[in-house]
């Protein structure tokens, strides 16, 4: 197990370090940098200095050094907690990383406990009742869920409100809760408005893991076991819970790998439709005014946040079943 | 199967011994003939490959079918809605005859809120024609027509079946020119991602080693990265003052960067149960070199698999594409996607004046539906041996 979990860790490390290439890699696609353009802004406002001081600022940010050097001086920096300086919020990265990381992790737990509390319950049901009316419900839900794209459900629930209650949805808290304490009333404000974005993402993400849970299910439901349960007069909820389900389950929880990406962006497009206090919006904007380091940070952090998730339910699935931790099945 | 065998030949002897007549007597029917038998049990998938053909003949056929121009603003109609649509009207001796018409604006306002409001007028009918010569349009590019599938007489009157934009635009034609962009970014961007897929997935399974050690890490690597903020970032890197065409090829690549993956992953897979195949060895065996082996014994046993995995994965594309433009990082306006015009319905203001901006999203749900349906059922049709119901 040790070494397993050595194993997954050092994978892991391997990836970040990738991913954080892949962030310098678009930090630095935008032709011309920051320094540049000052210097422009020098020289239109009529400073005959520019060019020399252009020339000394470049020296003192590294700009004229090979892009490995430059790379390897961000990833230093990254280490020590220095993300960076963004030029439009005037504000160090940081900062505006750690005043959103809190609401942007919650509303991101919120979505995927209750994308899987649906999403369970509703895949052990369409298998066990199969081609029920509930079951038919089931898959029309799922291919909802797959055609429609996030931003569009958003939008459409947030016309819908405000169609039927007058109220414009957006955003996480009310104007009087917005900057206020945490009480019971905040926690009230933040539940009449957190549903929408966790409603949007968990539909998006219920229909692959419906399908997958059904189709695994389908498979345990007519082995051997389960017919020897049941002559031996085991009640049907109990059998089906204890055994199948649990079998049913672990290539279910493999898939976390690769669900949990597609979930996260998904509550990024979301939460820029919907407007919420998260990371999300912060990163549009700053691609939009081309706002790179800040745009880079939160790609290279919202990339490591996935990884971790995917380690966790890699460990998990390890502590589930031994047959991955020993390496004999892949 | 001989047959094929026989005509990779170029011997004249196939003249002599012509192939029988391709009846369709069971036991004899080509691989394709058996796919599309297997095909043709999914409903579904058929009546989605209707579906899509009719999606793909409006894109092309955009300049034909759209009854404006989806450039032209209208400032008298700004966020009009859609018109009435009759079929039949009253004669003048009080019969019905089939005269399709819609029905004119009048503008109310509101005086409470002092906002104007369009509202059908019954007493206007504007009738509607087939062909009638209305603006000039450039057809592909290449020569010019002035004639279009419906329209109205007249200049003054307008005709907004699904109402109108912010700037007095036709949605209807819009969206028929959006068509064109959305469906083809999802083919073009399936086909850069299919040659890198195939390319990529091939090497890896075909040779394996360290090259496929390498392969498989990076693939795990892009597959376990959320693609959208990926996405977001090469895009917003693009320079400003790129072509219309250029943004295109340049937001198809970068969809097509990350979604190779899923293809390769497939190939590879495909390559590495083959290698150990009979028909391999034998083909290695009789020096075959590596090119051939795998472009006419290996590639051949998997194209249809390919295919259904390809269509499975235009979808993704096209929502990519149409989530890219509605964020404003991809396709910009000017050029028409469906994503662009679904850009204007992003803020609730507008939304809650103009709920038929919606529509282009109706058409991105039905198309994705419909691809997924097809890729379904050719999925189950690719390997027609596999099942005797």
């Amino acid at each position: 197990m040790l070494q397993f979990i050595a194993n997954r860790i050092l994978t892991m490390i391997g990836m970040t370090l990738m991913l954080s290439f892949v962030c310098f890699f678009i930090i630095q696609l935008p032709p011309g940098d920051v320094i540049s353009a000052y210097a422009a802004e020098l020289a239109a406002a009529g400073d005959s200095s520019g060019g020399q001081m252009e020339e000394m600022l470049r020296e003192r940010y590294g700009l004229n050094q090979p892009f490995v050097v430059q790379y390897l001086k961000w990833l230093r920096n990254l280490l020590v907690g220095d993300l960076g300086y963004s030029f439009n919020l005037s504000k160090p990265v940081s900062e505006i990383i750690e005043s959103r990381i809190g609401i942007s992790l919650l509303v991101e737990m919120l979505a995927i406990t209750v994308l899987w509390a649906i999403a369970v319950p509703i895949g052990i049901y369409s298998a066990v009742r199969r081609y029920s009316v509930g079951d038919m419900f089931a898959t029309v839900f799922g291919f909802i869920g797959l055609a429609v794209p996030n931003f569009l459900l958003a939008l459409l629930i947030m016309y819908l409100v405000y169609v039927f209650t007058g109220t414009a949805v957006e955003g996480l808290f009310s104007a009087e809760y917005a900057n206020a304490r945490w009480s019971l009333g905040r926690i009230l404000d933040f539940l009449s408005h957190v549903w929408i974005p966790v409603v949007v993402i968990a539909t998006g993400g219920a229909a692959p893991i419906i399908r997958v849970l059904r189709a695994n299910l389908l498979d345990e439901l007519n082995k051997p076991y389960v017919v020897t349960a049941r002559a031996k007069g085991m009640k049907e909820s109990r059998l089906i819970m204890r055994y199948p389900v649990r079998v049913a389950m672990i290539p279910l929880v493999a898939t976390v790998g690769w669900v949990l990406p597609t979930i996260i962006s998904s509550s990024i497009v979301t939460a820029i439709v919907l407007n919420l206090p998260t990371l999300s919006p912060i990163l549009l904007r700053s691609l939009l005014s081309q706002d790179m380091h800040l745009a880079g940070a939160l790609i290279l952090f919202m990339g490591i946040l996935t990884l971790v998730g995917t380690l966790v339910s890699d460990l998990l699935l390890a502590w589930i079943d031994p047959r991955i931790r020993t390496g004999m099945a892949t | 199967m001989s047959r094929d065998q026989d005509m990779t030949r170029t011997d004249t002897a196939d003249f002599e011994f012509a192939p029988p007549a391709p009846v369709a007597v069971s036991g004899t029917e080509t691989q394709a003939q058996l796919i599309w038998r297997a095909f043709r049990r999914h409903k579904l998938a058929m009546v989605s490959l209707v579906v899509l053909g009719l999606l793909y003949f409006v894109a092309l056929f955009a300049e034909v079918l759209a009854p404006n121009d989806p450039h032209e603003v209208n400032a008298r109609y700004t966020y009009a809605p859609p018109q009435e649509f009759r079929l039949f009207d009253r004669d003048e001796d009080g019969g019905w005859a089939f005269r399709p018409h819609v029905l004119g604006y009048k503008v109310e306002v509101d005086q409470v809120a002092l906002r104007r409001s369009f509202v059908p007028d019954p007493d206007k009918k504007i009738y509607i024609h087939l062909f009638p010569r209305t603006h000039e349009t450039r057809m592909w590019g290449l020569f010019t027509i002035d004639r279009h599938l419906i329209g109205v007489d007249g200049r003054r009157e307008v005709l907004f079946l699904m109402g109108s934009d912010r700037l007095g635009r036709d949605l209807l034609s819009r969206l028929i020119y959006g068509a064109r962009i959305t469906l083809s970014i999802g083919l073009a961007g399936i086909v850069i991602s299919l040659l890198m897929g195939v390319i990529i997935g091939g090497v890896s399974g075909y040779y394996g080693g360290l090259v496929d050690n390498v392969i498989q890490r990076i693939i795990e690597f892009i597959r376990s990265i959320p693609p959208i903020p990926l996405w977001m970032g090469f895009a917003a890197a693009l320079p400003r003052d790129w072509s219309a065409l250029q943004n295109y090829f340049a937001i198809t690549l970068i969809l097509s960067l990350i979604g190779w993956t899923e293809l390769a992953r497939v190939v590879r897979s495909r390559f590495l149960s083959l290698k150990s195949e009979d028909y391999v060895s034998a083909a290695r065996l009789d020096g075959a070199g590596d090119f051939r082996i795998i472009w006419r014994h290996m590639l051949p046993a998997f194209t249809s698999h390919i295919i259904a995995t390809a269509t499975l994965a235009i979808p993704g594309m096209i929502l990519a594409e149409t989530a890219l433009s509605f964020l404003g990082l991809g396709l910009q306006s000017p050029v028409i996607s469906w994503g662009v015009l679904l850009q204007e319905a992003q803020n609730l203001r507008a939304l809650a004046d103009a709920p038929w901006l919606l529509f282009p999203g109706a058409f991105i749900v039905v198309t994705i539906l419909a691809m997924n349906f097809l890729g379904d059922g050719l999925r189950d049709a690719a390997d027609p041996y596999g099942d005797t119901q």
